[in-house]
C-alpha cells in the first residue's frame, strides 16, 4: 500500500471512530461538528470531480449547493404547513421523506449544472470562472427576491426529514447517513478517476487539442463531469440543509463557492481524500479558533497561503508526497 | 473508390496563405508518403485533413465532406493521427494513455503492446518519464487505439537513435502487412519510405506538384523537387 493509501485509510477509520470518541468523552457536540465536516468534504468531492479531473475552476458550485439545500427547503416546508407545492396541471406535494428529497436534490442541481455548463464551457479559463461567479450571483440575488420562500431571511424547518427505519434526529444516525453518502461518493471519485471517461477527461486537462485527434470532444467530457459534480454538490446541500433545518441564501453566496473550493486546495487537489482533509481541517480550525477570534480566518487565510506556496499537493500531498491516485 | 480525396485544398494562418492547392488521394490499404522541403506544408495539410486548420477546397473521407465536421468527428470516422513531436498525455501512464484514447475495433492495449514490447515493460510508467522513442511508439499506440482506417504518421521518427528509427519502421512495415490500414507518412527519410509506401505526393511552396508510384520517384524527380 501506497503512503496515500494509508494515509486515506486513517482518515476514514477517524471519521468511522468519530461517534465512539464523542460518546466515551461525553462531547456529543464533536458528532454534530463532524457531521458537517462530512457534509463539506461531500460538496468538495462534488468539486473536486470538476476542478481535480476536468481543470475546471469553477466560483459556482454554491449554485448546486444552494439548489440542493432549496429542494429540501421548498419540499420539507410545504409538508409541514400541509400545502401542495403545485397544483396544476397536476398536484405536487412537500415530502419530509430524505431518499425523495436527496433525488428531487441531485436532479435540479444536476440540471442547473448541465445548464450552466452548456453556456460557460464555451469559454475557459478566466471567463469560465467569471461566468460561474455570475450564475452563483444570479441565484443568489433570485433566493434573496423570493419571499414565497423565506427571502432574505431563509427557511426554517420545524422537523428533521425522515429516512426509512432511522431516527434522523438522534445525531449518530444522521451522521452514519452522511457518512454512506461520502463513501459513496469517494468510491464514485476512485471510479471515474480510473474509468476511460476520468482518463480522458484527465488528458482533456491537458492537450485538448489532442483528445480532439483521438475522436473525443473535451467540452462534452467536461460537461459530463460539471453535471456529476453538480449533482454530487446538490446532495451536500439537502444534506446540510437538513442538519440545520435551515436554508438561506447563504447557501448561494460566492463566499461559499470559495469556501468549497478552499476545502479542495487545503486537501490536495485531484487527491481522493483531499477534500476530506480540508474540509475536516477547516471545521477542526473554525471550531478550535472561533471560541478565541472571530477572525480566525486569518489563520485559514495564512495557511491557504503556506499551501499555495509550499505544498501545491496540499494536506494529502504534504503527508503522502506530490503526486499519487490513492 | 479513394478513402481520402484532397482537391485544390487551401488553408491560411490568420492573412499568412500557407496551402495553395494540394491534391491528395488514397486508396484504402495504400500507404502514401507526403515528401517536400521544411516550411512546404505537409503538417499544414495534416492539420486540414485532421480539422484542426479550417480548409477551403474539397477534403472528403469516406464519402463524408471533412469540410463540415469538427476535429473530434473527423477522428471518429477513422483519421487516425500520430502527431509531429509525440504529444503525449504526460500525466498519465502509458496504460492510462492506451485506455484513454479507446474506440472498440481490432486494436486493443494487448495488440499495441505486442507490436511495442517496450511499451508493456512500461505501462505502469508515466509518459512524462518515457525516452523519446518510447513516447513515440506510445503516440503511435494511442492512435492505433482510436481503430482507425486512415493512420496519419507526421514525423514519426524525427530526433530519435537509429536503433529506435529502425524499430519503429519495423513496426510501420509490420501494420501495413498486417493490418491492411491506409496509412498517409510524412517523413525526411527517402530510402525508408521506398520501403514502406505505395506512392507518394510532393509538396512545393503548398502545392503537391508530382505525385505517382514509388517506382516512377526517379532521382531525377527527387534532385528536382526535394533537392536530394
Amino acid at each position: 500500500m501506497s503512503r496515500e493509501s494509508w494515509l486515506n485509510t486513517a482518515l476514514l477509520l477517524a471519521l468511522v471512530a468519530v461517534p465512539g470518541w464523542a460518546l466515551w468523552a461525553d462531547e456529543p457536540f464533536t458528532i454534530t461538528l463532524a457531521t458537517r465536516a462530512v457534509i463539506f468534504a461531500l460538496a468538495a468531492v462534488g468539486l473536486n470531480i470538476a476542478l481535480g479531473m476536468g481543470g475546471l475552476v469553477s466560483l459556482g458550485h454554491a449554485v448546486f449547493f444552494g439548489i440542493g439545500g432549496y429542494a429540501m427547503g421548498i419540499l420539507a416546508s410545504h409538508a409541514q404547513t400541509y400545502t401542495a407545492l403545485m397544483e396544476w396541471p397536476f398536484v405536487i406535494e412537500g415530502t419530509k421523506s430524505m431518499p425523495v428529497i436527496w433525488l428531487v436534490a441531485v436532479a435540479a442541481s444536476s440540471c442547473a449544472a448541465l445548464v450552466i455548463g452548456l453556456l460557460s464551457l464555451r469559454t475557459s479559463g478566466v471567463y469560465f470562472i467569471m461566468i460561474t461567479l455570475a450564475f452563483g450571483q444570479m441565484m443568489y440575488f433570485f433566493a434573496i427576491s423570493w419571499p414565497a420562500y423565506g427571502g432574505e431571511d431563509g427557511l426554517s424547518i420545524y422537523v428533521r426529514n425522515g429516512f426509512p427505519g432511522l431516527n434522523t434526529l438522534v445525531p449518530i444516525q444522521f451522521y452514519g447517513i452522511c457518512l454512506v453518502w461520502l463513501c459513496i461518493a469517494l468510491l464514485l471519485y476512485a471510479r471515474l478517476m480510473r474509468s476511460p471517461f476520468g482518463l480522458a477527461l484527465n488528458a482533456a486537462r491537458q492537450v485538448p487539442a489532442r483528445v480532439r485527434a483521438v475522436g473525443l470532444d473535451p467540452r462534452r467530457l467536461q460537461l459530463v463531469a460539471l453535471v456529476i459534480s453538480g449533482g454530487i454538490t446538490g446532495l451536500a446541500g439537502a444534506l446540510f440543509a437538513d442538519l440545520n433545518r435551515f436554508v438561506s441564501p447563504s447557501m448561494l453566496s460566492w463566499q461559499m463557492s470559495g469556501e468549497i473550493m478552499v476545502f479542495v486546495i487545503i486537501g490536495g487537489v485531484a487527491r481522493l481524500f483531499g477534500p476530506v482533509a480540508g474540509a475536516g481541517f477547516y471545521v477542526l480550525l473554525e471550531h478550535l479558533l472561533g471560541g478565541v477570534s472571530e477572525f480566525w480566518q486569518i489563520f485559514l487565510g495564512l495557511f491557504l497561503l503556506a499551501v499555495v506556496l509550499f505544498g501545491k499537493g496540499g494536506l494529502v500531498g504534504m503527508i503522502a508526497g506530490r503526486r499519487g491516485n490513492g | 473508390m479513394s478513402l481520402l480525396s484532397l482537391h485544390r485544398v487551401t488553408a491560411s494562418y490568420g492573412a499568412s496563405q500557407a496551402l495553395f492547392g494540394v491534391d491528395l488521394e488514397i486508396a484504402p490499404g495504400q500507404a502514401v508518403a507526403m515528401m517536400g522541403r521544411n516550411g512546404m506544408g505537409k503538417t499544414t495539410t495534416v492539420h486540414c485533413i485532421c480539422r484542426m486548420l479550417p480548409a477551403q477546397g474539397t477534403l472528403v473521407f469516406d464519402g463524408h465532406d471533412l469540410s463540415r465536421l469538427p476535429s473530434h468527428k473527423a477522428a471518429r470516422l477513422g483519421i487516425g493521427l500520430v502527431p509531429e513531436g509525440r504529444r503525449c498525455f504526460r500525466d498519465l501512464t502509458v496504460s492510462e494513455n492506451l485506455i484513454a484514447a479507446a474506440r472498440p475495433g481490432h486494436w486493443d492495449a494487448a495488440r499495441v503492446e505486442a507490436l511495442f514490447p517496450r511499451l508493456g515493460e512500461r505501462r505502469r510508467q508515466r509518459a512524462a518519464s518515457l525516452s523519446g522513442g518510447e513516447q513515440q511508439m506510445l503516440a503511435i499506440g494511442r492512435a492505433l487505439m482510436t481503430n482507425p482506417r486512415l493512420l496519419i504518421l507526421d514525423e514519426a521518427t524525427e530526433g530519435l537513435a537509429p536503433t529506435v528509427r529502425q524499430e519503429i519502421w519495423a513496426a510501420i512495415a509490420a501494420l501495413k502487412a498486417e493490418s491492411g490500414m491506409a496509412m498517409l507518412v510524412i517523413d525526411k527519410s527517402l530510402k525508408e519510405l521506398r520501403g514502406a509506401c505505395d506512392r507518394a505526393v510532393i509538396l512545393e511552396r503548398g502545392r503537391s506538384v508530382w505525385s505517382g508510384a514509388m517506382a516512377a520517384l526517379t532521382e531525377e524527380v527527387c534532385e528536382t523537387h526535394l533537392g536530394l
